[in-house]
């Protein structure tokens, strides 16, 4: 008995009879999705608390209302993203139709990771759902879901409360660990979208090859945060702290290390102190704005992490509350392990760079990031850093605030991953772009320059042909 | 391999192939190769598939120099940043999406088509400001050599090389970290690109086959459909990708078909195929023992000779094909042609469904609505209605498969996107830090609403003015604090709104920014 590859079979067959729907099935899934968000708020709020002590204003801005922005957005773009998309004609196809068909790819499977488990979940699945609503082909995508077992208080309302609001024949929730994960990625999908670290993103790559099924892999990094001497320190630490310790660290764009000049740390530290003990207060571990690591095992980890270079600020950890207080590190050497693996957590080292130049060749000497970040008065600065680094986004004088704009795609390049989402993006991922091209039963006199028996004299047609129009185009 | 991958890293860090002028005569200098080099190029593609150098140029030489000049045309306006559309949050920053170079790019050729399935990659590779290896089929093997080479005299000798070799070469290769790997070829060796790729994340385009179906309605002109499956079918002694590999229609329109595509065959080839100068033939001996015991009991309708020592394979038709025999079951690439025949549209539509999604999908009908439907009960990478080959011409189509097919896109732009990394930035100024305190904790339930105001409600362009004043309000009043100075103008000033979702914890001065603020639809 196959549990598992019966309810994949059985969205597959729903896929093959679901032709026959109507448009406004899918529009109704996409509703679902959004009274789920505003009928479960506070039970989502609660799991949110429980899983990662986040405070209402993270789990509303961070989670709910990204969700339900993507939501929105998706209802009501969704006529113009699905429609035929015309696209410019050569000579040779004058007189023909010729468009881009967007298509749903079939069974699609999301496995979603624990740090922001509503928001990683919904918003992907937003994506494949709307990239089923076509007028022509009403089907859709069938999505499984994995969330992750390790967010288990929003699991649990994914798992029993989701399905409540989505159609079952186009959608299940499926549970487990790393292994349920293994025997899942060893099925068949037409489409995986997984978010996550690169060690698993190799693993889902190479399962998916096996089936030659597309990916899209939000992975992670090290996110460089270059602090040039020309800045205001109190600004720079609001908004590095703000959004390195939001979600106790645990977000994949957080800024991971600090770049600045030993002069430039000097001003730093005092500013970052002032601002930890403004949003936090003296006493952190009792403020209900500071998120808690999600389990025992990253606990461990972080801890860790706590004894490379020297504390600079915070330091402190409890064990029994997985409390880490919001900690930044100075002399740290780049070979400690805080420097070698992305944080994660509440923990900012500073590393030391003497020059801008250093700094571009630090970054460019490592993996390639989800996320950039450089802090100046000067525009040429911020320009400098972006121009001669690559990371999968960028945010000059701010962190990831790009994340906020669906305008923009988001994702990796290199180890941090591959292909985009947010958004038109999310739809386009979960779509496979037919070119369509309709012709004429007729103008077969303009087809015969292609037949053979072939001639030079032929040729010389068709030359003349295409450099009469001045345009580049293919006349067979 | 090694070294030669780490030289051309190293020449792309140094940052040569990133600027456009670079880029551009890069590319021109590939089309003064292809033109002062025309000979050489046609005479290798010729040797290695028989091939008139006419059918050279007009199949592949055409393609890359149309491809070029597009290019040529058109980069200068795709490096450049393309701003986006930005929200409340960010209306006063710049935010725009900036294409970079991925890095070194693997280009895997293929033998078929030996020369533009290189050279169009590489073309779109250069575009993007990346380095490239490339590694033609060596089964083409004169214009393996001839690549090698030529693209050194014309391009930069440390940024594009190639590496030519087989199997062996290929994998130790594949073994190589590269930013994008682009693979042109069959389903089986796709799958071990992509796992050796998925060591490393590099991201892959495979553009692989397929069975490509041909249905052919009885509301058709039989003539002109048969002289264009004709055609397409026969091209290259039937080793294109997306060729129409197999034809479905109903039994009663069999013996026209076999007739027609017969008569087209004699007048495009003349009465002794094996003469004309126009008919290729197949690639090497493995390939024709391939081809030949695809025809092991099949009827044939016509055609069917061969000669094993010219690799020659007439034009075939075979007729009332069991769909489990062997010449269905495989991607044909040669010039065999079955036909299988259907009751209706409903059961060609079942078959094509039951099967792995083509390259390519060819659909023949009078009836605008039964090719529409045929569009929408299928999938395949592209499809062309009512002629075959020809989405592949326009370049304005992202070229490519879906599922057992391939992955990713190319030709034109889309060559330039698959290429490039499209970096989102975001450039915000150290300048208005008041306004962020809306967002620092201490957090409090006002502030989860104005969070949930400004990450949901859109920016409407043409109240630029309007919100500018109103965010300098609300900065004004969060720094200022003089909550009652500020709301005495405010009334004056703006017209309130029937606002849509008020927070309702807000202030009064709050509540007018907010109608002031709020979308009209």
């Amino acid at each position: 008995m196959d549990p598992l590859g019966d309810t994949l079979r059985r969205l597959r067959e729903a896929f093959h009879a679901g032709r026959t729907r109507p448009a406004e099935f899918r529009a109704a899934q996409l509703q679902g999705l959004g009274r789920f968000l505003q009928e479960n708020k506070q039970l989502l709020h609660d799991a949110l608390a429980q899983d990662l002590h986040k405070s209402a204003f993270e789990s509303e801005v961070s989670e709910v209302a990204i969700s339900q922005g993507e939501v929105t957005l998706a209802l009501r773009n969704l006529r113009a993203w699905m429609k035929d998309e015309r696209v410019p004609k050569n000579l040779a196809t004058q007189l023909d139709s010729a468009f881009i068909r967007k298509e749903p790819f079939g069974l699609v499977l999301i496995i979603a990771p624990w740090n922001y488990p509503l928001n990683l979940t919904l918003v992907p699945l937003v994506g494949a759902l709307a990239a089923a609503l076509s007028l022509h082909c009403p089907a859709g995508n069938c999505v499984v879901l994995k969330p992750s077992e390790i967010s288990k208080n929003v699991e649990k309302i994914l798992a029993e409360v989701l399905p409540q609001y989505v159609d079952q024949s186009c959608f299940a929730v499926v549970l487990g660990g790393p292994q349920e994960t293994g025997q899942l990625l060893e099925h068949r999908f037409d489409y995986i979208f997984f978010t996550g670290s690169p060690r698993v993103g190799k693993i889902v790559m190479t399962a998916a090859a096996k089936h030659l099924t597309p990916v899209t892999l939000e992975l992670g990094g090290k996110n460089p945060c270059y602090v040039d001497d020309n800045c205001d320190p109190q600004t720079v630490a609001n908004r590095v702290a703000w959004f390195r310790y939001f979600n106790a660290g645990q977000t994949c764009v957080a800024p991971d290390y600090v770049l600045c000049s030993p002069e430039m740390q000097e001003r730093l530290l005092p500013a970052l102190q002032s601002t930890i003990t403004r949003f936090y207060g003296d006493d952190p571990q009792s403020s209900p704005n500071l998120g808690r690591i999600i389990n025992q095992k990253q606990f461990q980890r972080l801890r860790a992490l706590l004894g490379c270079g020297r504390v600079a600020i915070g330091g402190q950890s409890d064990e029994s509350d997985r409390y880490i207080a919001p900690t930044v590190l100075v002399d740290v050497q780049e070979m400690e392990p805080v420097m070698q693996e992305e944080i994660f957590g509440p923990i900012l080292p500073i590393v030391n760079v003497q020059s801008l130049d250093e700094a571009i060749e630090f970054i460019n000497r490592r993996e390639k990031p989800l996320a950039l970040y450089a802090f100046s008065n000067s525009s040429q600065v911020v320009k400098r850093v972006l121009t001669q680094t690559s990371s999968g986004g960028f945010c000059g004088n701010d962190g990831f605030m790009h994340m906020t704009l669906a305008s923009l795609p988001f994702g990796g390049v290199g180890a941090s991953g591959m292909g985009r989402y947010h958004g038109k993006f999310s739809f386009d991922t979960f779509s496979h772009h037919r070119a369509c091209l309709l012709r004429s039963p007729g103008m077969e006199k303009l087809n015969a320059l292609r037949y053979p028996p072939q001639s030079p004299r032929r040729l010389r047609m068709l030359l003349v042909a295409m450099e009469a129009q001045g345009c580049s185009c293919t006349l067979l | 391999m090694e070294l030669e991958v780490r030289r051309v890293r190293q020449a792309f860090l140094s940052g040569r192939s990133r600027p456009l002028r670079f880029r551009l005569q890069q590319l021109e200098a590939l089309r003064r190769m292809v033109q002062e080099r025309e000979k050489d190029i046609l005479t290798a593609i010729a040797a290695d598939l028989c091939k008139s150098e006419f059918n050279v140029y007009s199949q592949e030489v055409i393609t890359v120099l149309g491809e070029i000049d597009f290019m040529l045309e058109n980069l200068p306006e795709w490096v450049t940043a393309k701003p986006v559309k930005k929200n409340v949050l960010t209306m006063l920053d710049e935010a725009y999406i900036q294409p970079q170079p991925l890095g070194v790019v693997l280009i895997i050729g293929a033998w078929n088509y030996p020369f533009v399935l290189t050279i169009q990659p590489l073309i779109g590779a250069i575009a993007a400001g990346n380095a490239v290896i490339i590694k033609p089929s060596e089964l083409s093997e004169n214009t393996a050599k001839i690549l090698a080479k030529l693209l050194p005299q014309y391009l930069d000798q440390d940024l594009y090389i190639v590496i030519n070799g087989g199997v062996e070469e290929t994998t130790e290769l594949l073994k190589q970290r590269f930013d994008h790997i682009f693979y042109t070829g069959n389903t089986a060796v796709g799958k071990i690109v992509m796992e050796a790729a998925a060591k490393h994340l590099t991201p892959v385009t495979l553009e692989l086959g397929g069975k490509s179906p041909c249905y052919i309605d009885k509301d058709c002109d039989l003539d002109i459909v048969c002289r264009r499956i004709t055609w397409g079918k026969y091209m290259n002694c039937g080793q294109t990708c997306i060729a129409p590999d197999y034809i479905l229609c109903e039994a009663s329109l069999q013996n026209q078909i076999v007739w027609k595509i017969k008569e087209t065959v004699k007048e495009f080839y003349g009465e002794n195929i094996k003469e004309s100068p126009d008919y290729e033939r197949i690639i090497n001996l493995r390939h024709f023992k391939r081809i030949l015991s695809l025809l092991e009991g099949q009827k044939i309708a016509f055609g069917g000779e061969t000669d094993e020592a010219t690799r020659y394979i007439a034009p075939t038709v075979l007729t009332d094909v069991d769909p489990k025999t062997k010449v269905m079951q495989e991607e044909i690439f040669g010039p065999i042609l079955p036909i299988v025949p259907v009751k209706n549209v409903d059961e060609a539509i079942n078959f094509i469904n039951e099967r792995e999604k083509p390259l390519a999908l060819y659909v023949f009908s009078h009836n605008h609505k039964l090719i529409k439907r045929m569009i929408d009960e299928t999938s395949s990478g592209g499809v062309t209605g009512n002629d075959v080959i020809m989405h592949f011409t326009l370049n304005s189509f992202p070229f490519g498969g879906v599922g057992s097919s391939g992955m990713g896109a190319y030709h034109g732009k889309h060559s330039f996107d698959t290429f490039s990394h499209q970096r989102p930035c975001l450039l915000k100024s150290l300048k208005r830090e008041g306004a962020n305190k809306l967002r620092y904790p201490p957090n409090s339930q006002s502030k989860v609403d104005w969070g949930k105001f400004f990450l949901l409600k859109r920016f409407n362009k043409e109240k630029l003015g309007l919100l500018l004043l109103t965010f300098l309000g609300i900065v004004a009043a969060v720094l200022v604090k003089e909550v009652s100075s500020v709301s005495a103008w405010l009334p004056i000033v703006w017209d309130v709104r029937s606002p849509c979702a008020w927070p309702p914890h807000l202030g009064s001065e709050a509540r007018l920014c907010l109608a002031a603020t709020t979308s009209r639809k």
